[in-house]
C-alpha cells in the first residue's frame, strides 16, 4: 500500500504573528511547527504501515525551510519526502494551494492520501477536500479512526451530534483530526537517518496538469482586502474585593444595574 | 466568466434527519440583509430525501425562493451526492453569493463545491457585508475598483488576527459561517416562498461512499448556543464534583453550564458543553467565566456575549482583558455566596 501524507509547517499561534506590507503573512518571522492535525494524520499512516506494511510519502508545499517538518516526519518513520517550493507558488489561497498539491500528487502512486483536517494558522479545513476534488477521488473528512481492508478504507467520521462509519474504495483522501491519536516521537536513529535522507524538491515545472493561472497569489480567487491584528474590545472594570461578601455585592449590583435580575 | 450573469444570495439550508439546522435560519437572516443593497432575492437550497415539507419554515425565516433537490441518494449526508446537488444548482441558477454553515457538514461540502465550480471560499466568517474592492480605490485606477462585492471578515491565527477577504473575479462568492455568529430574523408566520424542484440526476460513481453505521450521541443537555445565561467553568474549578457550585448558580438564574477546553480534556464535562474555537461559539446575554484563564481560543468563542463577568484568583489572567466586570478572588468562596444572594434578591423582587 502506498500512502501520501500532506503536512504543513505552521507558525506556532501561541506567539505573535507578523505580516508583510502586502497583507500576506510573514512566515519567516515566526516559530514553526508541524501542524497538529497533520501530525495525527502522519501517525495514522505510520500505524497502517506498522500493521500492514506501507510506503509512506510525506509532501509539503512551502518555503525551503519547510523541509524541516519533512525531516521530522522522516525521523518519525516516513519513507520518502517531497518539498514543493517555488516563488511563483507564494501567496496562494486554498484553491491555488490545493491545485498545486494535486499537481504534485499526480506524479506519485497512491492508494490513500491523508491530510490534517485543518491547519492552525488558517483554520479553513478546505485544502484536503479540494485536493480530492482536483484528483477526482472520494474524500472523508473529520476522521476519528481509520482502518484498511483490501481495497477499502473504513473511517469513523465525526459530525456535530453523531458519527458515521463510512467505507470508501481506494484511492481515497481522508482528513484527520488531532484527536485521532497521540503521535509518536522521533527516534534517535530516525533523526540520524533523516539528516542524511534526501528530500525531493519540486518546483512549478514538476507539477502535472496545472495551469499557471491557477497558481500562487495571482491564481487565487480570494484576495485579501485588509489584514490586521485583532482589536479586542476594551477592558472593562476589574476589582479586587476584600471579602467574598464584597465580591458578591459587586456582582449582584452589576446584574441589577443591567436588569439581568 | 460573465460576472453580471450571477445574481441572488443563496443559502445552503442544512437539514439533518429532516430537521432544518439552526444555522440555516441564521444564514437566511444574514442573506436578507445582504440582499437589500444588491436588490436581490434570497434563495434557500434544500437538499435531502423527503424534505419538501421543510419549505415553509425556510420562507418564514426569510427565503423568497426555495430550490429543492430531493432524491433517495441524499438521505444521509455524503460528500459526493450533496456536492453534486449544490454545484449543479450553482451551475444552473448562477448565484452571486452562496452561504454555507461552517458545520461538520458545511466544512466538507463548501470546499468540495468551491473547487468543483472553480471559485473562492472564505471559511468561518464572522462579518459579511457588501462593499467595494479594493476598499479604497487606487489613485488613477478608480475605474478598476469593484462595487457591490461580498466582503468576508474572518479570524485567523488562532484569533490573533482578522482579515477581510473578497472574491472579485469569480462567481459565486462563497463563505462559510459558524453557528451562533449570525442572527435569525423573527419568523414571519404564514410567509410563502416560490418553490423550484430541481434534480440533476444521481449516478453513483467511485466518489460515492457507503455509510455502514450511524451512531447518534444521546444527549439530554440543553444546547449552550441557545442559552441566554451561561455559567462557564475552567480548569480553576478544580474537579468535576466542584462544578456543582456552577450548576447551582446557573439554576438560580435559569442559565446553563458550559466550560473551557481544559475541562473537556480533563474529562470533567462532555465536549458538547465546550466554548471556544474547537468548541461552540456562544453569545448569551450574560457569560460568567469562572476559573477560566481566557486563552485566545476560548475568548474567540464567547467575546460577543452581552455582559462578561469573570471570577479568577489570578489577577493577571487574560480573561480580565475581555471581561466587562472582573472580580479577583476565590471562586470557591464567592460562587456559593453569590448563588445564595441571587436567590434572595430574586425572591424579594
Amino acid at each position: 500500500m502506498k500512502i501520501i501524507v500532506c503536512i504543513k509547517q505552521v507558525p506556532d499561534t501561541k506567539g505573535g504573528v507578523k505580516f508583510n506590507p502586502d497583507g500576506t503573512l510573514d512566515r519567516g518571522a515566526m516559530l514553526a511547527i508541524m501542524n497538529p492535525d497533520d501530525k495525527a494524520g502522519l501517525e495514522a499512516a505510520l500505524r497502517l504501515k506498522d500493521q500492514y506494511g506501507a510506503e509512506v510519502t510525506v509532501l509539503t508545499m512551502g518555503l525551503p525551510k519547510a523541509a524541516d517538518v519533512l525531516r521530522e516526519a522522516l525521523a518519525m518513520g516516513a519513507d520518502k519526502a517531497v518539498l514543493v517550493t517555488d516563488r511563483v507558488l507564494g501567496g496562494a489561497d486554498t484553491w491555488a494551494t490545493s491545485t498545486t498539491i494535486a499537481g504534485a500528487i499526480r506524479n506519485l502512486e497512491y492508494d490513500l492520501i491523508i491530510t490534517g483536517r485543518q491547519a492552525i494558522d488558517g483554520d479553513t479545513a478546505q485544502v484536503g477536500p479540494q485536493i480530492a476534488e482536483h484528483l477526482g477521488i472520494p474524500v472523508i473528512s473529520y476522521a476519528q479512526e481509520i482502518s484498511v481492508a483490501g481495497d477499502k478504507v473504513t473511517v469513523k467520521r465525526q459530525y456535530d451530534d453523531r458519527y458515521h462509519m463510512v467505507e470508501a474504495t481506494m484511492p481515497c483522501l481522508v482528513t484527520a483530526l488531532a484527536e485521532l491519536n497521540d503521535p509518536r516521537y522521533m527516534t534517535p536513529g530516525g533523526i540520524f537517518d533523516a539528516c542524511k535522507a534526501e528530500v525531493i524538491t519540486w518546483g512549478r515545472a514538476d507539477l502535472k496538469d496545472v495551469e499557471d493561472c491557477n497558481l500562487g497569489l495571482a491564481g487565487s480567487p480570494t484576495k485579501i482586502a485588509k489584514a490586521s491584528d485583532k482589536v479586542r474590545k476594551g477592558q472593562g472594570e476589574k476589582v479586587t474585593p476584600e471579602s467574598p461578601e464584597d465580591a458578591v455585592a459587586y456582582i449582584v449590583g452589576k446584574l441589577q444595574e443591567k436588569h439581568v435580575i | 466568466m460573465n460576472l453580471e450573469e450571477y445574481k441572488g444570495v443563496f443559502v445552503f439550508a442544512q437539514q439533518v434527519d429532516n430537521v432544518v439546522s439552526g444555522i440555516a435560519y441564521e444564514l437566511l437572516g444574514k442573506a436578507k440583509e445582504l440582499a437589500q443593497p444588491l436588490d436581490a432575492q434570497v434563495t434557500a437550497v434544500l437538499i435531502g430525501s423527503g424534505v419538501k415539507n421543510l419549505v415553509d419554515s425556510l420562507a418564514e425565516y426569510g427565503a423568497d425562493r426555495v430550490i429543492v433537490v430531493d432524491d433517495p441518494e441524499l438521505k444521509e449526508y455524503r460528500t459526493e451526492p450533496y456536492a453534486h446537488a449544490l454545484s449543479s444548482v450553482i451551475n444552473e441558477f448562477k448565484p452571486d453569493i452562496v452561504l454555507v454553515g461552517a458545520t461538520a457538514i458545511g466544512r466538507d461540502l463548501g470546499p468540495t463545491v468551491s473547487a468543483r465550480v472553480a471559485t473562492g471560499l472564505t471559511a468561518d466568517c464572522t462579518v459579511l457585508e457588501i462593499g467595494d474592492f479594493p476598499l479604497v480605490a487606487i489613485p488613477g485606477k478608480e475605474a478598476e475598483q469593484k462595487h457591490n462585492q461580498l466582503l468576508m471578515t474572518r479570524p485567523a491565527f488562532g484569533g490573533n488576527t482578522i482579515a477581510t477577504i473578497a472574491c472579485p473575479n469569480t462567481r459565486p462568492q462563497m463563505a462559510t459561517v459558524r453557528p451562533g455568529v449570525m442572527q435569525k430574523i423573527d419568523p414571519i408566520k404564514g410567509a410563502k416562498a416560490e418553490v423550484v424542484e430541481y434534480n440533476p440526476g444521481f449516478t453513483p460513481n467511485n466518489k460515492y461512499v457507503t455509510i455502514k453505521e450511524v451512531v447518534k450521541a444521546v444527549s439530554d443537555v440543553a444546547d449552550i448556543m441557545d442559552a441566554k445565561i451561561l455559567v462557564s467553568g475552567g480548569r480553576g474549578v478544580g474537579s468535576a464534583e466542584n462544578f456543582k457550585l456552577l450548576e447551582d448558580l446557573a439554576a438560580v438564574l435559569g442559565g446553563t453550564v458550559s466550560c473551557s477546553r481544559a475541562v473537556v480534556d480533563s474529562g470533567w464535562k462532555n465536549k458538547e458543553l465546550q466554548v471556544g474555537q474547537t468548541g461552540k461559539t456562544v453569545r448569551p446575554n450574560v457569560y460568567f467565566a469562572i476559573g477560566i484563564s481566557g486563552a485566545i481560543q476560548h475568548v474567540a468563542g464567547m467575546e460577543e456575549s452581552g455582559i462578561i463577568i469573570a471570577i479568577n484568583k489570578d489577577e493577571d489572567a487574560p480573561i480580565f482583558d475581555v471581561a466587562d466586570y472582573g472580580v479577583v478572588g476565590d471562586l470557591n468562596k464567592i460562587v456559593p455566596q453569590l448563588t445564595a444572594a441571587l436567590k434572595e434578591a430574586i425572591a424579594n423582587k
